[in-house]
């Protein structure tokens, strides 16, 4: 089995963002970044279904140089392959030219399975799976807690509102976009970064790859800026040392509120 | 004037608030706005929808419109938009709208900007990015109609009218060699063994918490308060607690007299799930953090050395 897993690279989570001063992206000076969390887990159901059924798991992102670290932080997990789409500025691209030029880089590899995280937690659209899905003519699942391989494709579970679940038979091959838990995260091993180094990691220019496939990355939703939000503080804050403010907290709770 | 249409969701017969939200949205965009009821039997949920101020109800009906599927709403509604030709579509930002309004968006050569939390002239769409530390703003640039859906609990739900719009039927062309999936009867994940909805007191904990070591120091914080345990999305997602005390819109929705967020950085998921409470009182290390937004009191500080300190002066306070 043949498995595509798309991954993004996203701000480490609570690193302090700011806007710089085009105020339309966020000032990438001194930010970490890490692997997109549902994007995790949807690299390691591939990883899990290709332990159970063997094949072959490729890992895919898109975006400038610094992608290519979280690229190898996929192999070095297990993934076999793994492909870059370079771009520098990431925001100039909307989610349908990310979607559009994933398609176009995955289209040819043709896998019975493309997986990936259900939304980014930077912009978090979450739209780019069921996108990719449109564009490559692939039904699709979304919000998946389990994967299983049937006779002829696989039965997921899926996640609905409230608690509720349900199950969802698709061919193959599908896409499918990942919901967070229901696995441990692994990590990477020392052999498995080590091995990472040997595997291949192959770059294409977005730009070469629009221009070879046609794709026209004009945005058609334009972004107009980015900006803290207007806060309106409602809470009182309460200072000192954590025995005084819980104390003032403990008196404001029973005095004020009267809930205590 | 602009003609917006929406797609109201029904669930077991009933349309939700999101729903009702998604419909003010729908106004602020237009004056003659459509709402859309999709299924097999829609009778019901049109009648509901007729009586919310909107100038038509249609009722798209199709045998394969139940149960849902990607495949068959996507079809189904391209059709409808085609004929009506609306400026806009709107959607409640449901996991069954994310499911498919992407796709059905990209038929039109469109982008869908979901999860919207306010409409400003233009129009520009806002929405928030980064954990809702940061505000986005977007204008679609596509001559076909603009797509979008609404976040829940960011516009007042639609109220109920006097008048009665008219209401009528488009069956769209559908058939079952174009259902490529086969969803099952939904069904509990399991037997839920505890009731936040009605809890008096919940002590929530999110990822602030650092580490499942630091579970018990929540717990004994709800103990001496008499509450119950409750959790953001991540914290259930790592196994820390149990998926069934996961307050948010992917979980419980509650409205204690006092809930107690720990480490919880205020996610509008989770603000969703809790912002019905009583009294709301935060600890986060980040001043910053949208949960003061909402809170009633709030402590900035380190979790490890507030919660013991608190559960301390509970218990003194005796």
């Amino acid at each position: 089995m043949k498995i595509v897993v798309a991954i993004k690279q996203v701000p480490e989570r609570g690193a302090p963002v700011r806007v710089d001063a085009s105020g339309l992206r966020i000032d990438e000076r001194g930010l970490q970044f890490a692997m997109n969390e549902p994007d995790a887990y949807a690299l390691e159901r591939a990883l899990k279904l290709k332990m159970q059924h063997g094949g072959e798991v490729v890992a895919i992102s898109m975006g400038p140089e610094r992608v290519a670290a979280t690229l190898r932080d996929a192999l070095a997990k297990g993934a076999d392959r793994a492909m870059h789409i370079a771009l520098n500025d990431l925001a100039s691209c909307d989610a349908l030219g990310t979607a559009r030029l994933l398609a176009a880089a995955i289209a040819p590899e043709q896998p019975d399975l493309v997986l990936t995280g259900l939304q980014s937690e930077d912009i978090g659209s979450g739209q780019t799976g069921v996108l990719m899905a449109a564009l490559l003519g692939l039904p699709h699942a979304t919000l998946v807690l389990d994967i299983e391989k049937t006779e002829h494709g696989f039965c997921v579970k899926r996640e609905l509102e409230d608690g509720w679940m349900q199950t969802v038979e698709l061919p193959l091959p599908c896409l499918l976009t990942v919901q967070s838990g229901g696995v441990t995260l692994s990590y990477a091993t020392l052999m498995g970064i080590k091995r990472a180094r040997t595997k291949e990691l192959r770059t294409v220019a977005a730009v070469q790859l629009a221009a070879d496939t046609g794709i026209d990355l004009n945005p058609v939703v334009a972004l107009e800026s980015i900006a803290p939000q207007h806060k309106q503080k409602t809470a009182q804050l309460l200072t000192g040392t954590p025995s005084q403010a819980t104390a003032a907290l403990v008196d404001k709770l029973r005095n004020e509120a009267h809930v205590l | 004037m602009n003609s917006v249409l929406v797609v109201l969701e029904a669930n077991s017969g009933r349309i939700g608030a999101q729903s009702w939200e998604a419909l003010t949205a729908a106004h602020l965009l237009g004056a003659q706005v459509t709402a859309v009821v999709a299924g097999a039997e829609t009778g019901t949920v049109a009648a509901e929808a007729a009586r919310k101020g909107v100038a038509h109800v249609v009722r798209l009906e199709h045998t394969l419109l139940a149960p849902y599927t990607a495949d068959a709403f996507t079809q189904a509604i391209e059709q409808l938009v085609r004929r009506q030709a609306p400026q806009f579509v709107v959607f409640p930002h449901s996991y069954q709208v994310r499911d498919y309004a992407p796709a059905l968006a990209l038929r039109f050569g469109q982008l869908l900007v979901s999860e919207i939390v306010a409409i400003e002239a233009g129009p520009v769409f806002a929405r928030q990015i980064l954990h809702g530390r940061l505000l986005a703003r977007y204008r679609p640039l596509g001559a076909g109609p603009a797509f979008v859906s609404v976040q829940a609990g960011a516009f007042a739900a639609a109220q109920a009218d006097e008048a009665e719009a008219p209401i009528e039927t488009f069956a769209p062309e559908l058939t079952a060699e174009q259902i490529r999936t086969r969803p099952s009867e939904p069904f509990r994940a399991s037997a839920e063994t505890v009731d936040l909805g009605s809890a008096k007191r919940i002590v929530s904990v999110g990822r602030g918490i650092g580490s499942q070591q630091n579970i018990p120091l929540a717990q004994e914080l709800a103990t001496a308060l008499g509450a119950e345990l409750g959790a953001s999305r991540p914290v259930c997602d790592a196994g820390w607690v149990s998926a069934e005390r996961q307050v948010g819109s992917s979980g419980k929705t509650v409205a204690p007299e006092l809930y107690i967020a720990l480490g919880i950085s205020g996610a509008i998921q989770h603000l969703v799930g809790m912002k019905g409470a009583g009294c709301i009182v935060a600890v986060n290390k980040d001043p910053d953090a949208p949960i003061f937004e909402v809170a009633d009191y709030g402590i900035a500080g380190d979790l490890m050395e507030v919660l013991p300190a608190l559960t301390e002066a509970l218990k003194n306070a005796r």
